[in-house]
Order: C-alpha cells, then sequence, then structure tokens
C-alpha cells in the first residue's frame, strides 16, 4: 500500500469514527435542509473515493483486510479462539488433563518403604461426552514403569426414575476416601484403614456395574443409594476362585445443609466379596464416613475448615474361623490464607488377617497452593506398626496439572 | 343441579390443579439471571440460583443440595465462558435431569449474543493467571448485555411455555424501558468523570468501565486468580499516585487488607463494589446492581468521601 492512499484511509476512517458518535448521541441539534445536503454530498464523495481507494490496493494485490471499526458489535455466537481450519477434526476430542504426583520421603521406614524420590503417579484424564445418553470418563494412571487403568468408565446420564448407571472400571463407593483419586487427598498418603482393609496403598478399584438412585428426604436433604456389582478380584482384597463369583458394594449417602456455611456428609457403607482362601470364604466390610464442612461464602477462597472420619469394620473368613479387626480415622484441615492449608491426622488399624495386630499413626500436613494447578505438600508422619517399629518421616510432595480445568473435588 | 355442579367443581379442582401448566423452575448459577428471569417471567416462574451474589463465582462448591436443586429445574441459565467449569459439569451430569443438559432446551448459556470483551487472540497459557479462553465472563455488568440477557431469557421461556408467550414480551418489553430509563441516570450519575481511571482487585470490571466510559489502569491482583505479592502492590501504589486514581474497586468476596493498605499509602479509596444481585441485602434487583454501585463511584470520584 503506498504511503498516500495509506492516508487516504486513514482520513477516511477518522472521519467515518467520527461520525458514528455523532449518530449515537441522543439529541443531536437539529440540522437544516441545506446542511443535509452538504452531508450527502460529501458522504457521496468519500464513498467513491473509499471505492476507489479498494480498487486500488485490489491491484496492489494487496489482501483487503480493513480493520473493523472500534465499536463493531459482538458476534452473536461466540467462536473458538483463535481456532485454525486444521483443528477443527478435533472439536469432539476428550478435554485431557495430565498431573504429575512427585513424592520425596525422609527418615526411616522399615515397613512401608518407600524410595527416597518417585514421581509416584503421572495421571492422564480423557473425558467427554459420548451422545445424548453418555459421557464418558478415562483416567490412566502411569506410575514411572507401567499404566494402569485407574478408571474407565460410561455413566448413563439421562436414565429415567432418578437412576445414573456407571459401567467400567472405578472406584467403588465404599466410603468417602476410597471414591477420590490420590491426587485429590487431603493428605500425601492412604489413611491406614484404607490400606488394611481396602486392598493396600490404592484402595479398591473394581470393574462392573453400578446403579445409583436419589432419594430426596424432606427438608431438602439429599439422599442417594448405589449399588455396585463387581468382578470378584480386588488386588489385596478379593479372590475369586470361579467366574460366578462377585464382588459386591452398597452405599447409602446423606448430604445434608446445616447453615449458609456448613454441611454434613454422612454414608454408611457394605461390601461383600470372595477372598479366595477356600471355595466360599467371603469378606465382608461395613464402613461409616462422615464430613463435616465450614466454609462462610463471602470469605470461601481465604477461610474453611474441614473435619472427616471413617470407621471400617472387615470380617474375613479365613480357614476355620471368621477375623474381625477394625479401624478408623479421623482428621482435619484448616485454611490459614487463600493458599496455606494446615492439617493433622489421627489413623488406627488392626490387620485384617490377625485383628491382634495393630498399627497407628500420626500425621501434620502443610499445605501451600501456588496457584489452583499447583500444589506443595509436606507431612510429618508417625507409624507405629504390629511389628514394634516406629517410623518417623518427613514426605514432601509436589503436585501439577496441565490441560484442562477439571472440576473441584468436593 | 346447581348444587351437583357446585360439588363436582369442589371435588375436582384439586385433578383440575394438578392438571394446570406449573410454574417453569428455573435455576441459574448466578443471582443475576434470576432476577432477570423474576422479571421476565413473573408469577409463571420461580427462580432460584446456585452462588449466592457475595461469593466468588469462579469458586462454588459442588454440594449435592444443588444436584436437588438442578433435578427439578425446567430451565438452568448459565454464564458461559467456563465460569462454571469448577463446579457445574459434574452437578448436571447427576442430576438425572436430561432437560438441562447443554444442548437440550432446558439449557440457556446467556453469554450468547453478549459483548464479550478481552476474548484472547494469541496463544493462552496458564503463565497468565487463571484466564478465560473464551474471553471475561463478568459480561453482566454491562446493561446493554443485561438487555440483550432479557431478550434471550424471555425467547427461551416462550419456546418452553408458549401459552404465555404474550405475557412474557410484555414483561420484557417493560422491563426494557425500566432498564433504558434507569441507564441514562446512571450514565448522567457517571458522565461527570468519563475517562477516570480506576483500580479494581480482580479483572471483574471491564464490561462495566466500556460502559461507563471509565479507564481500569490495573488489578491489585498481579495475575487472575494470584494474590496480591508485595511488588506488584508497590507497582500499584506508585501508578495511583503517578496517575492520581481516586478508586480502587474491590469485590465483596476479596481481602480489604491490601487495597486498604494501597489506600491508605495513596489516599484513594478503597471502594466494596458489587458485582452481583444479593452482593450486599440492599441489592435486591438486577437494577440495583447499578443503583448501588454507581452511586457509590460518583461519591468517591466527586470526592465526598475524602
Amino acid at each position: 500500500m503506498t504511503r498516500r492512499s495509506f492516508r487516504g484511509l486513514a482520513a477516511t476512517f477518522v472521519v467515518l469514527s467520527a461520525l458514528a458518535p455523532a449518530a449515537a448521541q441522543d439529541q443531536p441539534p437539529p440540522a437544516s435542509a441545506e446542511e443535509v445536503r452538504l452531508l450527502r454530498q460529501e458522504i457521496e464523495a468519500l464513498k467513491a473515493q473509499v471505492q476507489a481507494l479498494t480498487a486500488q490496493i485490489g491491484a496492489l494485490g494487496a489482501p483487503a483486510a480493513v480493520p473493523p471499526p472500534e465499536a463493531a458489535p459482538a458476534p452473536p455466537e461466540f467462536a473458538a479462539p483463535a481456532a485454525a481450519p486444521s483443528q477443527t477434526s478435533n472439536y469432539f476430542n476428550p478435554s485431557i488433563a495430565a498431573i504429575g504426583n512427585f513424592l520425596g520421603v525422609g527418615g526411616s521406614n522399615h515397613t512401608e518403604n518407600l524410595p527416597s524420590m518417585s514421581l509416584r503417579e503421572s495421571e492422564v484424564s480423557l473425558q467427554a461426552v459420548v451422545d445424548p445418553y453418555a459421557r464418558a470418563d478415562f483416567f490412566l494412571s502411569f506410575a514411572e514403569e507401567g499404566v494402569e487403568v485407574e478408571e474407565g468408565f460410561a455413566s448413563f446420564t439421562t436414565l429415567p426414575g432418578g437412576l445414573l448407571a456407571k459401567v467400567g472400571r472405578m472406584r467403588p463407593a465404599f466410603g468417602k476416601i476410597n471414591t477420590l483419586h490420590l491426587h485429590v487427598l487431603p493428605w500425601v498418603d492412604e489413611p491406614l484403614p484404607l490400606v488394611n482393609f481396602l486392598g493396600g496403598d490404592e484402595g479398591w478399584v473394581g470393574t462392573g456395574v453400578s446403579v445409583a438412585r436419589m432419594i430426596p428426604l424432606p427438608g431438602d436433604i439429599f439422599s442417594e443409594v448405589t449399588l455396585q456389582a463387581f468382578r470378584g478380584e480386588a488386588e489385596g482384597l478379593f479372590e475369586a476362585p470361579s467366574r460366578g463369583d462377585l464382588a459386591y458394594n452398597g452405599h447409602y449417602r446423606i448430604f445434608s445443609d446445616l447453615t449458609e456455611a456448613s454441611n454434613l456428609d454422612v454414608g454408611l457403607s457394605y461390601a461383600q466379596g470372595p477372598n479366595g482362601l477356600t471355595d466360599h470364604s467371603d469378606t465382608r466390610l461395613e464402613g461409616v464416613d462422615a464430613t463435616f464442612r465450614w466454609k462462610p461464602l463471602r470469605t470461601a477462597t481465604y477461610r474453611s475448615a474441614s473435619l472427616r472420619g471413617e470407621y471400617v469394620r472387615s470380617r474375613k473368613e479365613l480357614l476355620a474361623e471368621t477375623e474381625t479387626a477394625g479401624g478408623w480415622f479421623l482428621s482435619g484441615e484448616y485454611q490459614l490464607a487463600k493458599r496455606w492449608f494446615a492439617g493433622a491426622r489421627v489413623e488406627r488399624a488392626d490387620r485384617a488377617d490377625d485383628a491382634a495386630l495393630q498399627d497407628r499413626g500420626l500425621a501434620a500436613i502443610l499445605t501451600f497452593w501456588p496457584s489452583e494447578f499447583s500444589q506443595l505438600r509436606g507431612e510429618l508422619r508417625r507409624r507405629t506398626y504390629a511389628s514394634g517399629e516406629t517410623a518417623d518421616e518427613a514426605l514432601f510432595q509436589i503436585q501439577f496439572a496441565i490441560g484442562a480445568h477439571g472440576a473441584h473435588p468436593f | 343441579m346447581k348444587r351437583l355442579m357446585a360439588l363436582l367443581v369442589i371435588l375436582f379442582a384439586p385433578a383440575f390443579a394438578g392438571t394446570l401448566p406449573a410454574k417453569v423452575r428455573i435455576v441459574s448459577t448466578l443471582d443475576d439471571f434470576s432476577s432477570i428471569a423474576e422479571s421476565i417471567g413473573g408469577d409463571l416462574v420461580e427462580a432460584d440460583s446456585l452462588a449466592k451474589g457475595y461469593q466468588d463465582p469462579h469458586f462454588v462448591d459442588a454440594k449435592p443440595s444443588f444436584i436437588l436443586k438442578l433435578s427439578r429445574a425446567d430451565l438452568l441459565i448459565v454464564a458461559g465462558l467456563e465460569l462454571e467449569i469448577g463446579y457445574l459439569p459434574p452437578l448436571i451430569d447427576q442430576s438425572r435431569n436430561a432437560r438441562i443438559h447443554p444442548g437440550n432446551p432446558g439449557y440457556l448459556d446467556v453469554s450468547t449474543g453478549c459483548e464479550i470483551l478481552q476474548r484472547p487472540t494469541g496463544q493462552v497459557t496458564r503463565a497468565m493467571g487463571d484466564v478465560h479462553p473464551f474471553g471475561n465472563p463478568h459480561y453482566w455488568l454491562d446493561p446493554d448485555n443485561g438487555r440483550i440477557i432479557a431478550r434471550s431469557v424471555a425467547a427461551k421461556l416462550s419456546e418452553l411455555d408458549p401459552g404465555n408467550r404474550a405475557t412474557y414480551e410484555k414483561n420484557l418489553a417493560a422491563f426494557e424501558a425500566k432498564l433504558a430509563e434507569k441507564d441514562r441516570e446512571w450514565l448522567a450519575k457517571l458522565a461527570p468523570f468519563t475517562g477516570a481511571e480506576i483500580i479494581t482487585f480482580h479483572n471483574s470490571w471491564p464490561n462495566f468501565a466500556k460502559h461507563f466510559r471509565l479507564n481500569v489502569v490495573g488489578n491489585i491482583e498481579p495475575k487472575p486468580g494470584i494474590p496480591p505479592t508485595p511488588s506488584h502492590t508497590l507497582e500499584i501504589i506508585n501508578l495511583i499516585k503517578s496517575r492520581n486514581v481516586r478508586a480502587i474497586l474491590v469485590e465483596p468476596y476479596f481481602d480489604l487488607k491490601t487495597p486498604k493498605f494501597v489506600a491508605g499509602k495513596t489516599g484513594a479509596t478503597a471502594l466494596v463494589f458489587y458485582p452481583s444481585v444479593r452482593g450486599t441485602p440492599e441489592i435486591k434487583d438486577y437494577f440495583a446492581i447499578f443503583d448501588v454501585d454507581v452511586e457509590a463511584l460518583a461519591k468517591v470520584l466527586g470526592g465526598k468521601n475524602r
């Protein structure tokens, strides 16, 4: 574009943009017929000039990209930001996110000997709506070596009768903590009752079907019954001698807002499955969980507290007798400032095979969130094992999330 | 015969009442949309909201009690632009209410058609803080967008409840007339301060600033979602001093400590500024947001508070 033609264009815009606000003013001074005629003439002249200049630009081979006037109306539908045409086939790709979970451990522990440093988990999530009837969620957990499907299920969200069904691999609704992924726990580690009764560090993960029905109670209290059936195998918990031996779980949850700022979440769980010691031996689990939360809404991002606990009883049919063992944890968390949380946990659990053996623990936790997408956490932990060993350890965790913004856990 | 008729009416009245079209049950994520929906729907609707007006709309807990509300809704009104991304999707999935799933008639994203500012055009990364890739989601703070939201709601209600279309249209006309009249008042009150420079805590006010011809020159937050840092606060203090900024607007859900500190150092006024209906009990409807905010800001900019 030549300098002259640019100047001409610029002048045109100055005139046009000067006209625009004038037209927008509420009460323009009445114009005489003569003034109107003159203005018309001027506009015609400007139009001709714009046409001539446009033609000139075209002749020069420059793209006729004219910046829109500043007060351009917003497009009616919001367009995806700066999407290249080549990306159109990606529109239906699932939301993808990855979360890294790094753990450093100091002190000594011969019973649970964690490595000094590890990328304990890299969780990749793939989530999208399948069709008008269902959505799908995959959570692939990459250890430093090897991958496993932590969860991978379809949810059928439009069933009649207040039902919600899930099919696939999922964390059974036994208590509250077992349903949570490692990276959203309020601690670095799983509490002892889950470790001792629900199959170890990772808790219980099952493959099967789940149906949940909402049962509203009077007074706007939320309640929900969940019934689940899984393959009779779960690492460290269930083992099925034959295909027909399934594991079952039932959970009843009640949630009520106590005040605007506080609420109570209570659950009862019952699970049963084959333990593989004999052809007919089962392990039965009973659980109670409760969570109390306090968060004044106006200062919600600065101050909050929660208190949670679970009790689990295990009845495991051994060769001759049934071993009944129990365990619990109690944990509190207090938000000190926008990005700082302090917490403590007490835990105690018998061993499922021998209730005479009991493990105990105490932990203090401090968490700092630089942003919503990263988290630094230190945990001082003392665990006294049935063997008599007392291990004092310092655990340090850094978590970092990239990709799609997931929902905040509740 | 008459007596028999009367008896029949009494006997069957409850049955007829049951078949009368019930109110349209609306759940909005924000009180602002509920207020507008009440203006349009009047007695024909029943509106409820999830977030409170004095709560940070980015951080709302996905409480199961909200699932109950959603399960009964005929219409869900959302701000969109990913403002509700942290809590709404799992609530909708668990609502057992196919009507309000995105893409179905009972789901209304009122950002559609509104003027959305600050839509990023270049690359977006989280190094910029908690940015919204679809544009600034606080768009209802421009009365012109309020009018568009009202039109969207009226069109949606007419679609869901065509029998009462005339009422919705009449109420929309009344809403628009009142808004136009009020807007003239608001604009007049702030007209003496055209071009005034202001600081805001969070980047919630670009639409408000544009409508009332104010100029937001800085935020107390160094980046969206990142709390104030000493170095950034110092920069803001210097900025306020060098440009003689008179007002620091703070949403009710942010800590006043830093804004007050800055105000103390500079002579500017830290003013709690309400972005939503029921942010303070005085703000009972959409119009009152501007009644209260405009009045307070005019006072501060006019220097009466000093």
